[in-house]
């Protein structure tokens, strides 16, 4: 097999060959890509030539319109080509099968698959099946894992905090379905910060998530305390109707960040959310738009970071 | 380095200063090509004093390798402080070999503008061109055997000296 034996996402070198999930990825290779996406923030000339020539599918087995668009922009300013397919909307629905869909793409002399999926593990499966020469970014699956949006949350907290090895960080909200959330926990821990929080109702945290490494508070204003980052998790409304939650109401009032809840943080905490947010649910307008939200730059750092993914990607055989 | 057959960086940047002298005003843009170029660049910006500030430029996007080699581990952001529209450029490598970074560079250059010429600099020109590109400045003209490389390298306190590097067979 020509991939890494342990790890299925590096090849025989060592490199990175597709980016499905940010657990078990060295620290080396967060690094390269977090110096690799500066040097693409706040240059004069936005486009380089680099993957002229390639083609970027975009396979969206799910809904997406931020995600989608920061690869597609990220892919453009690199010169590929870039082709979007919403697989919700066409095979999937007349019963072609996953992997019929994947060879399908590949017969259309893809260079790299950019892929979103409503099932955990959905590109994992694609990335065993591809030919060797065809990369593949997980945009997003199931519950399980979203590398690009943990790595831009990095990149951004990086930016303003500088070193990651005295930052108390706290994740709160909806972490049972959050893929964000399992992201930027592997990715804390590998770059080295040495207090995770995680801050939610029992319903939706996941069972035993300490042997994450992480300290569980139920209290939001005791788990804030203190805390120089705080990321809020988007509340999906679906989740409403699954019993796990009173009202949005009651959510707001006991784990929605208000400028006063925001107060038991450091004062000069930023405050991240993955978008799109639900104001007045898990986050007040005021915090939004507020001097300590860093929500906009998220977006911006986004495209440079999946400039940065697809760079390195691309050029390793 | 005993019997180090490789002439002094330090010398032969003086005589780039003096052989650049008279080419150099105070609008004319001096660009180093990372990493051995820039540190070119900066002592010529230091020595000739032009009024435009010293510009890097990283050709790690614009390389024709890419697709052999991959991308490079440390690339660094191009940084160009001034216009480059109708500016008269000279841009700076340390080694003048196959060319090929020098292409590059040309190609990221005029994604930045059209300058009104560009010249070249380089402390060393080994030979060995594989495409039509001539240096205006040169410290020194080498010719090495094959699979030596030479390398420029810079101390802790700035002074730059030529290292010999044999390839790996």
């Amino acid at each position: 097999m020509w991939l890494h034996p342990s790890n299925p996402q590096l090849d025989k070198k060592g490199q990175l060959h597709h980016l499905l999930t940010l657990e078990g990825l060295p620290a080396e290779i967060l690094w390269q890509i977090l110096d690799t996406a500066k040097t693409f923030v706040g240059t004069k000339v936005k486009k380089v030539p680099l993957l002229r020539g390639k083609s970027v599918f975009n396979v969206f087995f799910e809904p997406s319109t931020r995600t989608r668009t920061t690869f597609e922009i990220a892919a453009k300013r690199l010169s590929a080509d870039v082709i979007n397919l919403n697989v919700t909307v066409s095979s999937q629905s007349k019963g072609e099968s996953l992997l019929d869909t994947v060879d399908n793409l590949s017969a259309m002399h893809a260079d790299m698959f950019v892929v979103r999926h409503g099932e955990s593990g959905a590109p994992h499966f694609i990335a065993r099946h591809v030919a060797p020469d065809i990369h593949v970014i997980n945009a997003g699956d199931g519950r399980h894992s979203h590398p690009t949006q943990g790595l831009l949350d990095m990149y951004t907290i990086r930016h303003y905090k500088k070193d990651f090895s005295n930052l108390r960080v706290a994740i709160v909200g909806d972490v049972l379905h959050s893929r964000v959330a399992r992201s930027q926990i592997h990715a804390f821990a590998t770059l080295g910060c040495p207090e995770i929080r995680v801050i939610g109702p029992k319903t939706l945290l996941p069972a035993h998530v300490e042997q994450l490494g992480v300290h569980v508070f139920h209290d939001m204003r005791q788990g804030l305390k203190d805390v120089d980052v705080v990321t809020m998790l988007r509340l999906q409304n679906e989740r409403m109707q699954g019993a796990l939650l009173p009202s949005a109401q009651e959510f707001y009032k006991y784990y929605g960040l208000t400028q006063d809840k925001l107060a038991l943080a450091k004062p000069d905490a930023i405050v991240l959310h993955p978008g799109p947010m639900n104001r007045g649910v898990e986050i007040d307008s005021s915090v939004a738009d507020g001097r300590q939200s860093v929500i906009l730059p998220q977006v911006t750092f986004g495209i440079a970071v999946r400039m940065a993914v697809m760079s390195i990607m691309a050029g390793n055989k | 380095m005993p019997g180090n057959p490789l002439p002094d960086a330090e010398q032969l940047l003086t005589a780039l200063i003096e052989q650049m002298r008279p080419a150099v005003g105070p609008d004319t843009g001096l660009i180093g090509i990372h990493t051995g170029g820039v540190w070119v660049a900066e002592r010529l910006h230091q020595a000739l004093k032009p009024k435009t500030p010293a510009a890097a430029l990283d050709v790690s996007y614009y390389r024709d390798d890419y697709a052999a080699r991959g991308l490079h581990r440390d690339v660094k952001r191009s940084e160009i402080p001034f216009e480059v529209e109708g500016r008269d450029l000279i841009l700076v490598d340390d080694v003048l070999y196959t060319g090929r970074t020098i292409r590059a560079a040309l190609n990221e250059l005029f994604d930045y503008g059209r300058p009104a010429s560009v010249r070249l600099a380089a402390l060393v020109d080994r030979g060995g061109r594989q495409l039509p590109i001539a240096a205006q400045f040169i410290g020194a003209t080498l010719t090495l055997k094959p699979g030596q490389n030479i390398a420029l390298k810079r101390d802790a306190k700035g002074r730059l000296s030529l290292e010999l590097r044999e390839e790996a067979k």
